[in-house]
């Protein structure tokens, strides 16, 4: 069963007809031709398909693209517009923190989500004090990253570029 | 993935018609569970009923000093809200040791509670389970077992081939809080409004493994209220798991000590539903809380817990597990010279 929905993506607007049962990831990969996220496992085990959805990091294998309709997303791709590299993906470079780069488009997504939701002081799994303001430690770091899996293991690499693009010293 | 229509109704009134007026109709909130169900074919519905921006996403104070959490509410900003980390930690922190950051800004307040088990064998349509394929029989039982039901079970091995057998846990971290804090929930139904107690939401397999919850066919979650706690209530979430981060509970304990000493505990990990120990807070009702009575009450809650085997040698190591988290989470919550 069809659906005409609209999706703004990484700035550009797009009209499209889907399957009801289409993903937001099958959307941007097969039918805007946005491969930027990717398909790792397609049931939200590994992370590879994360973007900013409205503004979040959320997992566009477990959207469904109807759901979303008239939502803003944001790729890997639209974090460098016109080439110029965001300070996560920046960092990921500086700090080497990949091998085979499959999983980078969703780990430097949900890294800008980490970073903002440091910003807005959200606790995590491992912050001690509850009441407190989180710091960028690389506990913290580590525990929320930990959706976005790097089968090359380039873990001791991400959380100290996610660190430093945050600011942390 | 089987084909479906998919409708978004203009208010939750009409969520709840459509979805009463086909039997074979789903509510979507998060998707996080629903959405690879659809995929793994576990759930073939005809019509998926969106709700996700119809119901609140608000979290509000009530009049009595509560708290209530709309339906739509995500589970990071719930966990991230101060009222919650301050007056209600226990709910931050098992929300905060559930699934990941992404998932957590997906997933709900109503839909969290109602997500299905992670038993492998109901999520896997090649094998028989009387969960997903009514009377089909209980592939857990004798098999991968790890993390299966130790309460609330009809025994060691039940018979695999019996309907009513069902081996599985209840898999939210959130749920188990919400147990533990005598949560409310709003639900909307076609024959209207009504409040259940959240210990009372999830049920037992009983003659029917199917059912998750005591909701009908129809019904919806609105909202979640959290009521009011004594001042100098202290509260905690604690989760074993085979990881660090990113893994359902082995096992888990929300507890929740009032002033006066009187112990709330639910345990996550043991039973098909999010488990009140009532039989351990009425052993200490009235006693002194401590170490040793937390140890004797806990005893007497584990006094029917049955292991399962199977063949990753079982889930027996659950039961002293429980006892020494339930001790460990309770101690860190009873005064200084108490413990």
């Amino acid at each position: 069963m069809d659906a005409e929905i609209t999706l703004r993506v990484d700035g550009e607007a797009h009209r499209l007809t889907v399957d009801t049962r289409t993903s937001l990831l099958d959307a941007l990969r097969e039918r805007l031709g946005n491969t930027s996220p990717k398909k790792g496992c397609d049931h939200g085990q590994c992370g590879a398909c994360t973007v900013l959805l409205d503004g979040d990091r959320a997992l566009t294998c477990l959207a469904l693209a109807v759901a979303h309709d008239g939502a803003e997303v944001t790729t890997a791709d639209g974090l460098a517009p016109a080439g110029e590299l965001h300070p996560v993906q920046q960092a990921f470079l500086d700090f080497d923190a990949f091998q085979c780069g499959y999983c980078t488009p969703g780990q430097v997504c949900s890294a800008v989500g980490v970073l903002a939701e440091f910003e807005r002081g959200w606790p995590s799994h491992v912050t001690e004090d509850l009441t407190g303001r989180p710091e960028m430690s690389h506990d913290e770091v580590a525990e929320r990253m930990s959706g976005n899996l790097c089968r090359c293991a380039a873990y001791v690499n991400i959380t100290p570029a996610v660190q430093q693009a945050g600011g942390a010293r | 993935m089987k084909p479906f229509a998919y409708a978004r109704p203009g208010d939750v009134a009409e969520a709840v018609r459509d979805v009463a007026a086909e039997p074979r109709a789903v509510f979507l909130a998060g998707g996080t569970n629903l959405v690879d169900h659809l995929r793994l074919g576990v759930a073939r519905p005809d019509l998926v009923v969106d709700v996700r921006t119809l119901t609140s996403r608000e979290v509000t104070d009530l009049p009595d000093g509560g708290l209530r959490l709309g339906a739509a509410s995500t589970n990071s900003q719930v966990a991230a809200d101060p009222r919650v980390r301050e007056r209600w930690p226990v709910l931050a922190q098992a929300l905060l040791a559930g699934a990941t950051g992404q998932l957590r800004n997906m997933a709900t307040t109503g839909g969290n509670p109602l997500q299905r088990t992670r038993c492998v064998y109901f999520q896997d349509v090649t094998t028989p389970c009387n969960k997903r394929e009514p009377g089909s029989g209980c592939s857990a039982v004798g098999g991968y077992t790890r993390y299966h039901a130790v309460l609330g079970t009809p025994g060691a091995l039940p018979d695999a081939n019996a309907p009513e057998t069902c081996i599985a846990t209840h898999p939210s971290d959130m749920a188990v809080a919400l147990a533990a804090l005598d949560a409310q929930v709003q639900v909307l139904g076609p024959a209207g409004e009504r409040t259940v107690p959240f210990p009372e939401l999830h049920r037992l397999p009983g003659d029917d493994p199917s059912r998750d919850t005591v909701l009908e066919h129809g019904e919806l979650i609105t909202a979640i209220d959290l009521p009011a706690l004594p001042v100098g209530t202290r509260s905690a979430y604690r989760k074993v798991r085979d990881r660090a981060s990113y893994a359902f509970a082995l096992v888990s304990v929300a507890a929740v000590v009032t002033p006066d000493g009187e112990l709330r505990l639910a345990l996550g990990g043991v039973a098909h539903k999010p488990w009140r120990a009532t039989r351990a807070e009425e052993v200490l009702r009235g006693q002194q809380l401590t170490e040793d009575a937390v140890r004797a009450a806990i005893a007497a809650e584990l006094a029917a817990a049955q292991p399962q085997p199977g063949i990753d040698s079982g889930n027996g190591f659950k039961i002293p597990l429980v006892a020494r988290t339930v001790l460990a989470t309770v101690r860190g919550l009873l005064p200084e010279e108490q413990s």
